[in-house]
Parts: C-alpha cells; structure tokens; sequence
C-alpha cells in the first residue's frame, strides 16, 4: 500500500522542482552567452514525456511483485520489444549527438565509429546471447558462476559490472548536465539532480518493466525524430546523397578530405584498439546482457537481437545523414555560429553555438523550426534519462542478486529481501551519480565511455567467454585473468595521453595509446588460460568435470526452463 | 535435470549434430563479421588513399561506400543466423529434448 502513496507524492515533488528550476533559470539563461534562450515547447513534451513514463513506472510498481519482475521484466518481453529496448540502450545522446557531431567536424571518421559500435551486435549474437539465456537467470554473473565458485566469481562480475557502470554513468551525467543546460537553460546542479533523481524513482519503484518500457518509448521517438530529419535532408537534395555530398564538400573547410580517413586515425593500433574494445566490449556491457533475461526463451532473445542490429544499423545511418545535412544547412548561416572577434572569421567547426554535439539540434531547428527543435531538445532528454536508468538497474542488481544475495547471504535471502535491497543499492547508486556529475563537471569525461568498453572487453568478456565456452576454467584462472584484465585496463588508461597527461598535466605519457582492450583483452583471456591450467586443486578438477552439464544447458537449455519460470 | 543425465545428452547423435553444425556456423559468421570489420579498419589505417578513391565523376569516396557495406552485412550475418537457428537449429533441439524426455 505504502508504494502507492509514495509515487504520486514523488511525482508531484519532481514536477514541480523540475517546473520550479525551468522557471527561475528562465531569466539568467537569456543572458547566458552559452545556454539556449528557454525553448517552451521543448519543456512542454519533456514534461510530457516525464508524466507519461511516470505514469508507466506507477503502474509496473503495481504489477511488480517477485524477483523475476524486478530484474528482468517477468520475462514478458517480446523479440520485437527488447529490440527496440536493446538498440534504446545504446542509442545514447552521446552517439546521437555526437556521432552527428563527429560527422559535422570531419566526414568520414564518424563512420568508423559508428560501425565499431554496431559490428559488436553480430558477435553478441553468435556467441553469448543463447549461452545467457540458457545459464542465467538475472545477471551475467549468474552464467560466469555457473559451475565455478560463487562466491568469488560474483565479486568478480559485480566489481567488473559496478566499474563499468559507474565510468558510463558518469559520462552520460556530464554530458546529460551540459546538454541541458545548453538546450533548457538550465543550470547545471540542477539538470544533474533532476535526471538523477527521475532515474532513481524509475528504476526504484518500476525495476526492469518500467526501465525497458523507458527505453521502447525513447526509441522510437528518437528513431521518428532522426528519420524526419534525415529524410528532410535528403528531400532538399532530391534524395541523391552524391547531391548532398558535393555540395558539404563545397562548404566545408576541409573540402574533399572530409570524405576520406582522417585525424583522427594517425596511430593504427590505437585504431584497432579502439576497434576490439567496441566490438568486444558489447557482449560485456552489464545493462545490455540483462536485456536478454527479459524475454521468454532463446528464440526470442535471438530475435531481438536481429531486430535491435536493424535499429542501431538505421540509427547510424540516419546519423551521418543527419552530420552531413548539418555541415550544409548550417556551415553558411552565421546565426548558428558565435560571433567573431571584430575582424576575425568565423570558424565554420568549433565555432558553432553550444560546440560540434550541438550540429544535430541546431539541424533541427534549420529542418522543422522551433517546434521541431524543441521536440529533438526533448527526445536528447529523454535519451539520457532512459539510458542512465538502465546503468542504474544494471548496476544495483549486481549489488543485491550478486553481493548480497550470494556472497553475504549466502543464497539464503528472502526474494523480498533481496529486491528491497536492489531498490535502496538504486537510490544511493543515484545519488552517488549525482554527486559525481557535480564533481567531474569540468573534466574531460570523453575517455570514460571507450573505458568502460574497455572494461567490459577485458573482464567480463573474456570470463564469461571462457567459462561457458572453455573446459578447462577455473575459479582460480578466471579470477586472475578477470582481476588482471580490469586493472590493466584501467591503469592503462589512466597512464595514457587523456588522462596522465591532459588531466593530471604530467609530462609524458606511459602508456602510449589512446585504447587499452588489444593489450588488455590479451592479457585477460592469457591469464584465464595460465591460472586455469596451473591450478591442480581438487576443486579445479570438481569444476572442469561438471563443465560437461553446464554445456549440455548451455546448448540446448535443457533443465532451463524449469530454473526460471516467470 | 538429474545427476548423469547429461551423459545421455552428450551420447545422443542429434545432440552432438546440433553442437557440431551451430558451433561451426556461429564461428564461422563471427570469423567472417571479424574479418570484414577488421578488413576495414586495417584499410582506413594503412590504405587511406585507397579509401579517398571516388566512385565514378562524383565525389562519393570508396570508403564511404566501404563503411556502408559493412553496416549492411553486420545486419545481414545476424539475419542469416537468427533464420537458421529459429528454423533447424530450434527443430533438432525440439526432437532432442522430446527423446531424451
């Protein structure tokens, strides 16, 4: 009963802080020279968007009842759903803001980016997603442990979860409290307060069904508004995107270079570095691996894989459309642009208002006017609120279904206890996102995404590859291999030029690449592969011989079903 | 399922014909997904002037076409997967399980 008094208070609280701050930030952000003059109809649909999956997460908090409902939906998602949830996922306002950006800076190099987030899709496919359905039950950790030791494989995934979780987290915060501040004129304590506490009550009171319903909805307003704009493009040039490219080539400052590799690919193996961690780093994102315990079966999970591969594949398209419909709508109107300094010229890139991220919303504008504008402002808001509350549940899971469940309760939790805990790890897991978007709000977070991915490729990749693929894992080689893939992963990136160097002002840099995963993914999957096979205890040799019923799961899902009945 | 169950799961000639042909396709699209996407990025690092060859009078770079196609395969591999696991894949694990019930 006490849940259902609680949220129409909460939201009503939100509402009017949210109201309140639009408000009274209204008069500084005209003057602001940074920030947007206050857009109303941007703030109408966000708030109608914030009313209705308010709405939604009233009524999956009613319907919520056991575990399987908080973590994982009941299983009551179809293919076709968790396609459009997955690709929600990844569609993040960093990759529709800034990979149109990139396109807008220099061409050709968005593409590279691009596809290195999608080409992890297929892999996905291949090789985990059927072995997680079949294994698991809510968290990948569920799979990594299967047949090895509990409670040290759990603290494993769960620390390789949380690190991952907390370096995506707070990229999207910045990003989330910059972009806000520039599109609603909001200040940026405020912006960042607000998407945190919206995410808290999402993930706290809906779980999984109202965090994936979140997702759904923002998909498809992003992939609606992204086609108009991209079709609104390609209109202007008869749909014949050689028209379209001719004629950036003409404007742009850079001319023909823009449709071929650039800069921003001077050192090939950080190329193929960055190229392994997006590709690898997918199949161990713990917020996209939970997608696929919400659907009913594996045909299903296959499904939406297919169907969220489509998504991303149009996503990406529409994105370079969109970056390069930018750099010809908006490069030879001086109205997007700062003015100069008297006598100086306008810098056709850096010069653009708000920065290159804000080449897809000033398309925008240029395409369909300030409704439309303020439509795209709301959807980027959207996109952050749904994507960091999908981190959220993905992370306090990890806490109560691996840490508390297993390790300190040692199995022998209460259901209820265990989602009650999941609910209170998502509230201080909120507040402590907030805490630390405050904190980095002026340093370079651009690393932190391809750190996380990074992250993900070097520790849970690699253990749960090995262990459901690999006979002869251990506990004691997939604790060595995960632990030294995570901590050479990050300590090479905090060693690299970014953060040693630009961050921290040392001199030089120790680690001399841009990308850690090609060395650290080495080093995982060849410490698995050493400690495995110079463990002689007897429960290494129990493990390896119970790999063959765990196989026999793991192929057919024969004595799955029963496991989890939703 | 029952301790040792699984041992009759590993004799059974269905189960070991699942495992043998959708292991060796699921490897054998992921090597060719690796190699396309490799293939790519090994191009745009070292063939750079490859990549800024036009197409035909136009300004549209090989690259840019280059890039597209791999988009296009990533979507069509999982397309080629999800249709044969759905459909033989699903079929043999059906009969399988009916047997070993």
């Amino acid at each position: 009963m006490r849940r259902r008094f609680v949220l129409p208070l909460t939201t009503a609280a939100m509402l009017g802080v949210a109201g309140a701050a639009a408000v009274a930030l209204a008069a500084p952000a005209v003057e602001g020279g940074g920030k947007q003059g206050l857009n109303l109809a941007a703030i109408l649909m966000f708030f109608a968007f914030v009313a209705g999956t308010l709405f939604i997460t009233y009524r999956a908090a009613q319907g919520s009842k056991s575990a399987a409902d908080f973590y994982a939906a009941g299983g009551g998602i179809t293919g076709f759903q968790n396609g459009l949830a997955i690709a929600g996922d990844y569609m993040s306002a960093a990759s529709f803001l800034g990979i149109s950006g990139l396109v807008f800076a220099s061409g050709f190099d968005g593409l590279i980016y691009s596809i290195g987030f999608l080409v992890g899709w297929p892999i996905v496919l291949f090789l985990v997603a059927e072995r997680l359905r079949n294994l698991g039950k809510f968290t990948f950790a569920d799979v990594a442990s299967f047949r090895l030791d509990q409670t040290q494989i759990r603290i494993l995934s769960a620390t390789g979860t949380l690190v991952v979780v907390a370096f995506y987290l707070i990229a999207q915060m910045v990003g989330a409290g910059k972009l806000i501040e520039l599109l609603f004129g909001l200040d940026y304590g405020w912006a960042v307060a607000i998407v945190g506490a919206l995410m808290i009550v999402y993930v706290a009171f809906g779980g999984m069904k109202a965090t994936t319903w979140v997702q759904i909805i923002k998909a498809c307003l992003l992939l609606g508004g992204a086609t108009f704009m991209a079709l609104a493009v390609l209109w202007n040039f008869g749909f014949s995107p050689e028209a379209m490219f001719s004629e950036a080539v003409r404007i742009h400052p850079r001319g023909d270079a823009i449709m071929a590799p650039g800069g921003l690919v001077a050192d090939p193996v950080s190329t193929i570095s960055l190229g392994l961690a997006l590709m690898f780093g997918t199949a161990g994102l713990p917020h996209i691996l939970m997608r696929f315990f919400t659907v009913s079966d594996a045909q299903a999970a296959r499904k939406s894989v297919f169907y969220a591969t489509g998504f991303i594949a149009f996503f990406y398209i529409l994105t370079f459309i969109i970056g390069f419909g930018a750099i010809t709508f908006l490069m030879n109107d001086p109205s997007y642009y700062t003015a100069p300094a008297a006598g100086g010229t306008v810098n056709k890139i850096t010069g653009l208002l708000g920065g290159t991220n804000m080449a897809a919303v000033h398309l925008a504008n240029a395409v369909g006017g300030s409704l439309f504008l303020g439509f795209i402002s709301a959807v980027a808001f959207a996109t952050i609120l749904a994507v960091v509350a999908g981190l959220t549940l993905a992370g306090a899971s990890a806490v109560s279904h691996d840490l508390y469940a297993e390790v300190i309760a040692r199995g022998r939790a209460s259901e209820r206890r265990e989602v009650n805990i999941s609910k209170a790890s998502a509230v201080v897991i909120g507040i402590v996102a907030i805490f630390l978007g405050y904190v980095f709000e002026n340093q370079n977070v651009a690393f932190m995404v391809g750190l996380a991915f990074a992250v993900a490729a070097s520790c849970n990749f690699p253990v749960l590859l090995m262990s459901t693929m690999w006979k002869g894992c251990t506990t004691f080689g997939a604790m060595v291999g995960g632990f030294a893939g995570l901590v050479s992963a990050v300590m090479m990136v905090v060693f690299s030029k970014a953060v040693w160097v630009q961050t921290f002002g040392f001199k030089e840099a120790w680690f001399p690449y841009d990308n850690p995963a090609l060395f650290s993914m080495a080093i995982a999957f060849f410490g698995i592969w050493l400690a495995s096979k110079s463990d002689a205890s007897q429960r290494a040799r129990d493990e390896v011989a119970s790999y063959d019923a765990q196989y026999v799961r793991s192929e057919t899902g024969i004595g799955a079903a029963s496991a989890h009945i939703h | 399922m029952v301790q040792g169950d699984h041992q009759r799961v590993l004799g059974n000639p269905k189960f070991q014909e699942l495992v043998r042909t959708r292991s060796s396709f699921a490897w054998t699209l992921a090597a060719a997904m690796l190699a396309i996407y490799l293939g790519f990025i090994l191009l745009v690092a070292f063939a750079r002037d490859l990549m800024a060859v036009k197409i035909g009078d136009g300004v549209t770079s090989l690259g840019i076409v280059l890039g597209l196609v791999v988009i296009v395969s990533a979507f069509l591999l999982t397309g080629i997967y999800v249709q044969r696991a759905n459909s033989r894949f699903d079929d043999l694990t059906r009969d399988l399980t009916k047997e070993i019930a």
